[in-house]
């Protein structure tokens, strides 16, 4: 079958994959072990399991090793392994007031109950590179770590636990109302088990933008507060931490499954009011995602918001516009199936090209180029 | 002690799970009952990317039994990679028969094309589906479409048909011409050359269309009447391979690939390549051919 370039068939797809391997291997680099992986690809892994929706991280560190360090192939890879398991139980909701604290910021009060705690995170650091990284010594790791530990006051280990949030106090004013948009659809959806429908109620939102691409999410939350959209909002409290999974079994006892890392973000902002002499309050945009992964926790937060009041004048406010196209593996997936062979496709517009060409040619000669040119733009898609 | 089974759980007959795979089914009658409705499903993920077949997968895969034969076709060839691609998942994950013979298939998924050779009450063809909205094109958001479908409202499509008519002399629409299916809903036959849309019509096979990326299945049950959308005086047309002879068979009346040899020579092929093959042995199976109206 060797009139086509493109049918090469299997021979093709499995000598395709051994050059992968090869190129992969051929210098004879140490095989990276997952244990060893996994700490130091933290937050590569927690993007996966975000995206890859899918608490996981030795299958998310797996699946990054085994696909050279693709965030968007990884993503993939764990999406279509939870594809095969059945869904058994829903978990209780979880409840972040009772977080494990690793990180807890405000940009909303200089101070605030519990106090500002930094925790692990680079903001603060210059972004140089490192030429040291290049020959790590273990001895050095060691000598870190002894230092560090040294430095410990294990009398005030026990009480970094949980706080309140800093929403609490703004509630308590009533400048911030529980009931913000008291005709909004609140009905729980589960967007892996059905399609979602036009509008969207807003438990299919936040789950599809827990999964959606930290990148794509960023861009339209940049663009909605650079100027296609009114939403600055102000990071009333970002937290990083552990909370506790449990879930009812099937005889109705309360079971305790472990604890999960996750990203929680509350937005401030202004919910814009219709009736004249309406007193205008606050509201919350919500974002949370697995792992440490505070640029979705943020976008999030802020296309919550954005999300509740439609305006299709701006892309982070159109729900169609945000929600599916920041959907990272059908995206990834349709754009990389133009790379597929589109012949039948492609002869079928071509053959109405031509015969416009060619009436234009029969009819009035010396115009047939510019109408070809304007044809094109009506090839249909595939 | 607990044994740490995390890595060693193996995959479920034909990938997916069954209480998943029990859902796609029922969408699935859905569907049949409701001919060119586009019904929603929950459509999960696939180890293929989304956009190289996942719907198709999605159907293949829940209606897959031990005694099925499977077929497998891109763009009219068995053997392009990501037919060869979608075949070894599904044998991997099934054990079934596989097969390049039309006839000898009692499952067929394919992307882009309907075999020339006429497919039997016994047979159901998956078609996959980039694009299931056929309004789309002329209306962006999902929840206008899903009301002008409800409504019967195909004002906007018909006008874009009208106005590339008045424009190009011709409707413009290469691959995916919409259809009207038993009489009411507008789909699309997915982005097939008009060459096989007729065959879509009272045809003794089932068709399904699986989306998988934009979670929706429509179907065309067999001896459903299918019409290309056409005016009183424009008719529809399918592609015309006139004085075109099969460079590889000799033979003529069936969808051409277009082929440029080392010399920059211009060749046609058989795009069918199981048709091809037949025809090669000699023997032309049972076709339905449509002919322009003059």
């Amino acid at each position: 079958m060797g009139y086509v370039a493109v049918k090469g068939g299997q021979d093709a797809i499995s000598n395709a994959a051994e050059l992968v391997e090869y190129y992969r291997w051929r210098e004879r680099p140490q095989p990276v072990d997952v244990a060893q992986f996994r700490p130091q690809f933290r937050l590569g892994i927690d993007k996966v399991m975000g995206e890859g929706s899918l608490y996981a991280p030795e299958h998310a560190a797996l699946a990054l090793q085994q696909v050279e360090g693709d965030v968007f192939e990884a993503a993939f890879i764990l999406r279509a392994y939870r594809a095969t398991l059945q869904r058994r139980y829903y978990s209780d909701t979880i409840n972040t007031r009772e977080m494990f604290v690793q990180r807890r910021i405000s940009s909303a009060f200089r101070e605030i109950p519990g106090g500002q705690i930094l925790g692990p995170t680079r903001d603060y650091t210059q972004r140089l590179l490192n030429p040291s990284l290049v020959q790590p010594g273990l001895g050095s790791i060691e000598s870190f770590l002894g230092g560090f530990k040294g430095r410990l006051n294990p009398d005030k280990l026990q009480g970094v636990t949980t706080f309140g949030k800093v929403i609490d106090l703004l509630m308590a004013e009533g400048i911030m109302r529980r009931d913000m948009y008291p005709n909004e659809d609140r009905r729980v959806v589960d967007v892996t088990r059905e399609a979602i429908k036009f509008p969207v109620p807003r438990s299919a939102r936040l789950q599809m933008l827990a999964r959606a691409e930290t990148g794509g999410l960023m861009c339209l939350g940049y663009s909605s507060m650079r100027g296609y959209g009114d939403k600055h909002g102000t990071v009333g409290e970002l937290r990083v931490g552990d909370v506790p999974v449990r879930l009812v079994d099937p005889r109705g006892r309360r079971r305790y499954l472990g604890k999960i890392k996750v990203t929680e973000t509350e937005m401030i902002g202004r919910v814009p009011v219709k009736k004249r002499g309406a007193v205008p309050f606050l509201s919350v945009g919500y974002g949370l995602c697995f792992g440490q992964n505070e640029t979705k926790g943020i976008c999030m937060g802020m296309l919550d918001s954005a999300l509740r009041i439609p305006n299709n004048q701006n892309p982070a406010n159109n729900q169609e516009f945000v929600l599916y196209h920041t959907e990272c593996v059908e995206a990834y997936g349709f754009t990389n199936h133009l790379k597929l062979p589109h012949y039948v496709t492609f002869q079928a517009a071509l053959q109405n090209l031509r015969d416009v060409a060619h009436r234009a040619e029969t009819t009035s000669p010396g115009q047939p180029a510019e109408l070809a040119a304007a044809a094109v733009t009506l090839k249909s898609r595939s | 002690m607990v044994e740490n089974t995390k890595f060693k759980a193996s995959y479920n007959y034909a990938f997916i799970d069954e209480s998943t795979k029990k859902e796609v089914r029922r969408k699935i009658l859905k569907a049949v009952c409701i001919p060119g409705y586009q019904v929603p499903y929950s459509s999960p993920e696939m180890p293929i990317s989304r956009g190289w077949g996942t719907g198709g997968l999605h159907l293949t895969l829940s209606l897959i039994g031990q005694g099925d034969v499977l077929k497998v076709i891109d763009q009219g060839s068995d053997a392009s990679v990501n037919a060869c691609s979608l075949r070894e998942f599904v044998r991997k994950m099934t054990g079934c028969q596989v097969t390049f013979d039309t006839a000898a298939a009692t499952l067929l998924q394919t992307r882009h094309r309907v075999p020339e050779e006429i497919l039997t009450t016994k047979q159901i063809l998956v078609l996959q589906v980039p694009q299931p909205e056929v309004l789309r094109g002329v209306e962006r958001y999902e929840a206008r479409t899903r009301q002008m479908h409800a409504e019967a409202d195909y004002a906007k499509i018909w006008v874009s048909l009208y106005e590339a008519y008045v424009r190009y002399g011709t409707m413009m629409r290469g691959s995916g011409y919409p259809i009207r299916v038993n009489g009411r809903y507008i789909a699309t036959p997915s982005p097939i050359p008009r060459w096989d849309v007729p065959n879509l019509s009272m045809a003794h096979c089932l068709y399904l269309f699986g989306a998988g990326r934009e979670k929706r299945i429509h179907c065309i049950p067999p001896y459903t009447r299918v019409e290309p959308l056409a005016f009183e005086d424009v008719h529809f047309k399918v592609e015309e391979f006139e004085q075109i002879r099969c460079a590889a068979s000799g033979e003529d009346r069936a969808f051409m690939d277009e082929i440029y040899d080392a010399e920059g020579v211009r060749k046609f092929v058989v795009n069918d390549s199981n048709f091809l093959d037949k025809l090669k042995a000699g023997s032309r199976p049972p076709q339905r051919l449509f002919m322009n109206p003059e």
